[in-house]
């Protein structure tokens, strides 16, 4: 047996050479990269701790300056060209980005920490697709049920979180121009690498001035932006509690606003689904991305009649989870994005111990450097925790049981979030039938965290409102 | 365990072979008659082909290098069951592959020798007098290869012919016909049945997952091949589109895996036909490590049915030794 058991798999990490790092990266209004008035900051590679590139930030003169400039691109012609001129320069952001897809997702792993893997087979592929999906749009939004002219409404103001960020910024910046507006985008402060690389590429192909502005800084620069009066329309995904001060700010003031906020999903498992895809899919619906996920399956609920074989199938599983440096092609897991985040992760953890819930933690070893936790497994989680209320944002799953459909239905839609749910069963009646009763905005059937451009995503209630892909999603950014 | 029905004509002569251990009372029920089989098998979870392709396709990115590679490309020659199964099959041809399976690579002789070489039963007595004290095992078809398609005397007068000759392992077809139309017991019966005519020769059971079409089936046949006593299930004749795939394996993995879990009893897997690259045995040899477990990764739970296969890892290997890649020429043609 000793010789079996030595296969360990040698590294195999991809060049990190092939982000073409630069030292220090501009913000990018009207159409040139320039100094930003603000405070530089410093983005750090979160697998290391070592600080990547100074990043210069937006002063609110920046972000006026970058509202104006979308104004000009939007009043002058990016609102009146004709859809099929627009789609050709979203068709060729597409393939730009499709042609820098390593680069793109090495720098997106080294930004945000999450494995390469994941960069390379969903974020940045999933990017074009929206590019070439909303590009499809552009010339045909006469058909789209909005009326036989449906209208822009101006400048977007955008700002997108750290999970998935370029990802967000083509799920925001996409739509948007399809329907013919301009956007001023704000990626997130722990990582705004790739959205400025994806303004290399505008530039690149050639897009008009001022289309599109991206103005990295913190919270603040957001607000700015969010309150600047010159913006029509306020897209935001983040936490709710951000979200409900963005509501508040922009009540009465005319703005549209759209909000893709936090979730609590709950992940349904009956005694009759297919248990091995079950167990992959409760391990994507959790662990993609560290778990830092909005509409991750953080709770599962299963039939009481499974409970132990299907928990003892899926720790094994979870064992098998690579943990480690995310540029190697072999790592499942990453790095947790900001010592913030692990923090509030490892805290809520704690709160689950306290609690009384029964902690797993898979025995993969982690790196000594760098932001890591390791995949954990609460059950005997009551629905009364923390642990299975507060959404916890990280690779940390809540495992509660449930006895008939009803008891499943009354669990999972307790929570005062809406984004998102998932069932397993092989019984095609009992799925629409969960399906009607689930208040989430996404219900995935026998597969969880499956995305696609012309899938609209959103959720209701305190997971925010709007949609964002599919003809669905076109509303955001129309004035119907 | 006692087959399903009696009647079993000429296997009922050889005295049963020793099972390891009993099965669980659960497991002992599920063989007790053709209801409680069918009940039994259709009770297994289902599959859903949507994940488990998604699956298997996610483990197939792994990347394996440098010390990784090269122990997998020694693991895999180890596992090769070298196989020619054609009708204008000669003692000749044996004799070459069986040169081939005692040193695949004359060049290195560090390279391990294949696992078994694979015949038609009137050429096993040639490949065991070539492989006699090497340790290499010599597999045989048998049960009416590949179709299945004759009587139960056939079947076992065709195990008892490649026994005879000195077969240390015999691959049996399952009849899919019988099994197609739900008649699950007699499948179960005559798989118990060759396993006697074995008398202690390893058994394979194939599958022929081409024609069974879902992966349910897959999973409800691996299970009741595991069930009458195979020691090994297996993909494919080879003579079937498609033969082996990955998430097909990685049912049949999981079936064994999971039997391990109920009985403490290991039980292989052989996917044969259709995997002629270094790549895609490295892709199986994950797809066991992290599906079955590491304990899998043994030429005792885990083989692959191939002829091609063994020149492209004896390839891959001298690369990975030398840096650059040499060429078929230098790899003996078989």
């Amino acid at each position: 047996m000793t010789r079996e058991q030595v296969w360990e798999y040698a590294p195999a990490p991809e060049s990190r050479d092939v982000a073409r790092l630069k030292p220090a990266y501009r913000m990018f209004v009207d159409g040139e990269f320039v100094d930003g008035t603000g405070e530089p900051l410093k983005t750090v590679n979160p697998a290391t701790e070592e600080v990547l590139a100074e990043v210069g930030t937006a002063s609110p003169a920046d972000v006026d300056r970058a509202v104006r400039a979308a104004r000009r691109a939007h009043d002058r012609m990016w609102g009146r060209m004709p859809g099929a001129e627009r789609a050709k320069y979203l068709f060729r952001i597409a393939r730009l980005v499709q042609e820098r897809a390593r680069e793109l997702a090495v720098l997106e792993t080294l930004d945000n920490g999450k494995p390469i893997r994941e960069s390379r087979d969903v974020d940045v592929p999933l990017v074009a697709a929206h590019f070439f999906h909303h590009a499809g749009w552009a010339d045909k939004l006469a058909y789209a049920g909005y009326g036989p002219d449906p209208r822009p409404l101006g400048v977007a103001g955008q700002v997108i979180p750290w999970n998935f960020p370029l990802l967000m910024a083509a799920w925001k910046i996409a739509p948007a121009l399809a329907c013919g507006n301009t956007v001023v985008l704000k990626p997130a402060e722990t990582t705004p690498l790739s959205a400025l690389v994806l303004a290399e590429i505008c530039q690149q192909a050639d897009l008009p001035p001022g289309v599109v502005n991206i103005v990295p800084g913190a919270g603040d620069v957001g607000a700015e932006l969010v309150n600047h009066p010159g913006v029509n329309k306020v897209a935001f995904t983040g936490s709710t509690e951000v979200g409900k001060l963005i509501q508040r700010a922009v009540a009465g003031t005319g703005k549209k606003l759209t909000l893709e906020l936090g979730g609590k999903a709950a992940n349904v498992v009956f005694d009759d689904a297919p248990l091995d895809q079950a167990v992959e899919g409760i391990v994507n619906g959790i662990f993609f991305n560290q778990g830092h996920v909005c509409c991750a399956g953080s709770r599962l609920l299963v039939q009481e009649s499974v409970a132990d074989e299907l928990l003892e199938t899926l720790r094994r599983r979870v064992s098998t989870l690579r943990v480690g440096d995310p540029l190697d092609k072999n790592t499942d897991v990453g790095a947790i994005n900001s010592a913030e985040q692990l923090a509030r992760i490892r805290e809520l953890a704690e709160s689950g111990d306290a609690e009384g819930a029964r902690r797993w933690t898979s025995p993969c070893p982690l790196p000594d450097k760098g932001f890591f936790f390791a995949p954990t497994v609460f059950s005997e989680v009551q629905q009364s925790m923390r642990i299975a209320r507060e959404e916890i944002f990280g690779p940390v799953l809540a495992v509660l049981t449930f006895r008939t459909p009803d008891e499943a239905v009354a669990k999972a839609n307790n929570t005062p979030y809406g984004l998102s749910a998932g069932i397993w069963t092989e019984k095609g009646s009992r799925i629409l039938w969960m399906a009607q009763r689930l208040r989430a905005g996404v219900v995935w059937a026998n597969t969880f965290n499956r995305f696609d451009p012309s899938a609209p995503f959103g959720g209701y209630r305190e997971s925010g409102f709007g949609r964002e892909g599919g003809r669905a999603g076109l509303e955001a950014y129309l004035d119907v | 365990m006692a087959a399903l029905s009696t009647g079993t004509a000429a296997g009922e002569r050889e005295t049963p072979a020793p099972r390891p251990s009993p099965l669980p009372p659960d497991l002992a029920d599920a063989t007790r008659d053709e209801s409680t089989l069918r009940r039994f098998l259709h009770g297994l979870p289902g599959v859903d082909a949507v994940g488990l392709e998604q699956r298997a396709a996610a483990l197939a990115t792994r990347s394996i290098k440098k010390a990784a590679k090269l122990w997998a490309i020694d693991t895999a020659i180890g596992m090769v069951d070298l196989t020619t199964l054609e009708g204008a099959d000669t003692p000749g041809k044996v004799r070459a592959l069986a040169a081939k399976a005692r040193r695949p690579d004359p060049a290195r002789p560090e390279v391990p020798s294949v696992a078994a070489v694979c015949v038609y039963p009137d050429l096993v007595d040639t490949a065991v007098a070539e492989l006699r004290g090497t340790g290499i095992g010599v597999a045989s078809v048998a049960t009416a290869f590949p179709s299945g398609r004759s009587g139960l005397r056939v079947k076992v007068a065709d195990t008892e012919l490649a026994v005879e000759a000195g077969a240390s392992e015999v691959d049996m077809v399952i009849d899919r016909g019988a099994f197609l139309s739900g008649r699950y017991g007699r499948v179960f019966d005559e798989i118990v049945t060759i396993r006697r005519a074995c008398r202690g020769a390893h058994l394979k059971v194939i599958l022929e997952t081409g024609e069974l079409a879902t992966y349910d089936n897959v999973r409800r046949a691996s299970w009741l091949a595991l069930l009458a006593g195979a020691d090994f299930v297996k993909t494919s004749t080879g003579k079937v589109s498609p033969a082996a795939t990955l998430p097909v394996t990685h049912v049949m993995l999981q079936a064994v895996r999971d039997w391990y879990d109920r009985t403490g009893t290991p039980r292989g897997v052989k996917p044969a036909g259709g995997i002629r690259t270094t790549k895609d045995a490295i892709r199986y040899l994950v797809a066991v490590h992290e599906v079955a477990g590491p304990r899998w990764l043994s030429p005792k739970l885990f083989r692959f049915g191939a002829s091609s296969l063994l020149n492209d890892l004896l390839m891959q290997r001298r690369t990975q030794l030398s840096g650059h890649y040499s060429g078929p020429d230098y790899v003996a043609v078989d």
